[in-house]
């Protein structure tokens, strides 16, 4: 009896030793994983929990991490909302040639994943006479614009009421005061729930890490906007706020060549935006969602 | 008694169980070594999936979401369904079924760990897990739906685990349980059982923006399959455990939770023929994802030959679990189980979960197929999950037998048992 139990601690003890290697051996990829994840970052606080000194030192943090990952120095600055300024967007449909100027923009500006080609905006071409998306096409690879077409561009519409924002468990994407929607990459946990939740497709996923030749990346970043983000969370469009909280247009406005663009403070009553409002016929996309985009479109006819 | 008994007890309890886990015979040794290896092989692929990133899985940004949530769903409702068996034994006093109740109870830990897995190994920042915290993190509750999932499949857990281990603890003892320290708990855990799926459907139908999901009908379709799933694994457990232990377990049980089924098979495929109807006969944008889950759209149809399986399946259960024959062979109705299972695994996995993206919200059809990644994560966790489940069951019945019990652990060996019914069989 001794015998047979010694026997059996002894067999119990080599298969926990067997079995304890064999863990260890099947998850020695993460030693690769845990060399990114400084015990800094790790306890970060929320965005909003976080004081002006504990940002600064964030943000040396930041820039260092992205000299040694990609080579570069840049410049990470953390603007906050400007007092009195509300943000809008609008498009102007007649003059829009689908030429994706805007989505190439996009991605440059945005120091978006290079494998990917990623970019916040999507255009999509539409059928002549139709509003129903399910009549509209992103992948056209034609000469455009293209007969009996008129294109659709699309990106993050800033709900004023955000499933987005709704959903997230964490509060890692909320509204800022000027009505930009943002995400705060160091607290984001990836459970995609907000990618789910917008109705306008303006969310992506960071799958990998993001690929960027160190010459092609755009050192004018924000803490909240368009710093390489990291691996694992989600993100999208912030009306460039880097740019327009510096007084700055959208990049996507500047690179349009037919002028279709339109972006400014609604609380401006000499804005071009508030002009666009008051003397067009504007919609908005999805308005029986209830999420009160404050992106706007518009017909010159 | 004295608290202070139950400090050297408990430890003693956990011990001996813990000890007991890990003996077995060459059966339960090679069952235990088969699921280990499934469920390293699952951890390897997620070591490299959290090093190199989720491109790993066939998921994009339009589908956001893939096999992890969808198994996800589908473990949510077989830990339900598990604790459905707890109807019949309280509210309707079937005595026989006491027996079995424990069964059920530990199904559903086995079946929220597996779960609380699958969502860990969906999230890009699993070590932001305490972002979650209640506290510490910022939990966006009541607003978030996640958060309300969070906190009753968290809850369920505990008042299983409590329910569990009372029983178990007081059996060990060669007490009688005290009704007030487990029957509130368990009459708790039928209403949680609801709420768990019902939250988890809410999950999806609260998104405005997906057609498919936005059906008021969804909670109710989750909660007839969960009637399903649950006791269909529980009526094989059953029989394996009767096989593999020689416990006396009565047909009672099984009967009771063939009739349950027998009904439960009707209603779910009654709420898909109503969701059909809705959607072709209406049509409207709500049609389009179910057009392309039946028929494929624009040339695409990656999932058309997942639901006419689960169709096929689910049809085939409800008939052969009708069939006269099915009261005397137990082998036809471990046919109808197993139809069942896979045919709802399906149905509220690849049915439910992808069409929901696909078209996109712009209306693009981007398709999504599993990677060898996903699948040997999936199966890992499902490995674990049975392991916990075989490991939960080997140590509470000896106890709950009165095999293993206080008076014998002081001794430091168990008791003999009669012949044929060898000690520390595996279950399997
Ligand atoms: S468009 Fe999408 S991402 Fe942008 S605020 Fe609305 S719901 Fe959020
Ligand atoms: S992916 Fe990030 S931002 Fe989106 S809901 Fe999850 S935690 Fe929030």
């Amino acid at each position: 009896m001794s015998d047979t139990v010694s026997r059996r601690t002894v067999m119990k003890g080599a298969g926990a030793t067997l079995g304890a290697a064999a863990f260890a051996h099947a998850m020695a990829p993460l030693t690769e994983w845990s060399k990114d994840l400084s015990v800094g970052e790790f306890l970060q606080k929320h965005y909003k929990e976080l004081t002006r000194d504990e940002m600064g030192r964030i943000l040396v943090h930041l820039k260092e991490e992205t000299k040694r990952k990609y080579g570069r120095d840049v410049d990470i600055r953390d603007l906050p909302p400007q007092e009195g300024v509300s943000f809008g967007y609008a498009l102007n449909l007649s003059v829009c040639i689908g030429c994706r100027k805007c989505s190439e923009a996009c991605h440059q500006e945005n120091n978006h994943d290079r494998r990917t080609g990623n970019s916040y905006i999507r255009v999509l071409e539409m059928q002549q006479g139709s509003l129903d998306l399910e009549h509209g096409n992103a992948n056209y690879d034609h000469p455009v614009p293209a007969e009996g077409k008129y294109y659709l561009p699309v990106q993050c519409h800033q709900c004023d009421n955000a499933p987005c924002v709704k959903v997230c468990p964490v509060q890692a994407t909320w509204k800022e005061a000027d009505g930009v929607v943002v995400v705060d990459y160091n607290w984001c946990i990836g459970c995609r729930y907000c990618e789910a939740a917008c109705p306008y497709h303006a969310r992506r996923f960071n799958w990998a890490k993001p690929e960027i030749p160190a010459e092609e990346i755009n050192p004018d970043q924000g803490y909240l906007s368009n710093r390489i983000r990291p691996q694992g969370v989600v993100e999208k469009c912030t009306f460039c706020l880097h740019r327009t909280r510096a007084g700055r247009l959208p990049a996507c406005l500047e690179a349009c060549p037919t002028g279709a663009r339109v972006f400014g403070n609604l609380l401006d009553p000499k804005s071009p935006i508030r002009w666009v409002l008051e003397n067009k016929r504007v919609f908005v996309l999805k308005e029986e969602l209830g999420t009160r985009p404050r992106f706007f479109y518009f017909f010159d006819k | 008694m004295a608290a202070s008994r139950h400090l050297l007890d408990y430890p003693r309890f956990l011990g001996r169980l813990l000890w007991m886990s890990t003996d077995g015979s060459w059966r339960f040794y090679t069952w235990m070594t088969v699921l280990t290896a499934i469920a390293l092989v699952g951890a390897n692929a997620y070591a490299h999936q959290l090093a190199e990133g989720m491109a790993l899985t066939g998921m994009s940004d339009h589908v956001s979401w893939g096999l992890y949530i969808a198994n996800f769903t589908f473990g949510v409702g077989l830990a339900a369904g598990a604790v459905m068996m707890v109807i019949p034994a309280y509210l309707y006093h079937d005595h026989e079924m006491h027996d079995v109740t424990l069964i059920g109870e530990l199904l559903a830990v086995a079946a929220i760990f597996v779960c609380l897995l699958f969502i860990v190994v969906d999230m890009g920042h699993p070590e932001r897990a305490w972002h979650l915290m209640p506290g510490i993190g910022r939990f966006n509750w009541p607003v978030s739906m996640l958060t309300w999932d969070v906190v009753v499949l968290n809850g369920y857990l505990v008042i299983n685990l409590h329910i569990c281990g009372y029983l178990i603890y007081m059996r060990f003892l060669g007490r009688k349980p005290r009704k007030q320290w487990y029957l509130p708990f368990v009459f708790l855990s039928i209403f949680w059982a609801i709420s768990i799926h019902s939250v988890t459907a809410f999950l999806y139908s609260g998104l405005g923006g997906r057609p498919f999901w936005n059906s008021a009908l969804l909670a109710p379709r989750f909660i007839a399959s969960a009637f399903i799933t649950g006791p269909a694994f529980v009526i094989v457990l059953l029989q394996a455990i009767r096989r593999f232990t020689g416990l006396p377990i009565g047909e009672g049980p099984l009967r009771t939770l063939t009739s349950v089924m027998r009904v439960t098979v009707l209603l779910n495929l009654f709420m898909l023929g109503s969701e059909l109807f809705t959607a072709f006969y209406t049509g409207g944008s709500h049609a389009t994802a179910v057009r392309y889950l039946f028929f494929g759209s624009h040339g695409h149809h990656a999932l058309v030959p997942w639901i006419w399986t689960a169709v096929a399946l689910n049809i085939a259960s409800a008939v052969v679990v009708h069939l006269p024959a099915t009261r005397r062979h137990v082998g036809l109705l471990n046919l109808a189980c197993a139809l069942a299972f896979v045919g709802v695994w399906i149905e509220k996995g690849m049915g439910l979960i992808i069409p929901g993206f696909v078209p996109s919200t712009l209306h693009e059809v981007v398709e999504y197929v599993p990677t060898l990644t996903e699948w040997k994560i999936t199966a890992g966790i499902w490995a674990f999950g049975l392991m916990v489940l075989t490991v939960a069951v080997k140590v509470a019945l000896p106890v709950l037998s009165g095999q293993l019990a206080a008076s014998h652990a002081e001794l430091g060996h168990i008791s003999p048992l009669p012949p044929g019914e060898g000690r520390g069989e595996g279950i399997g």
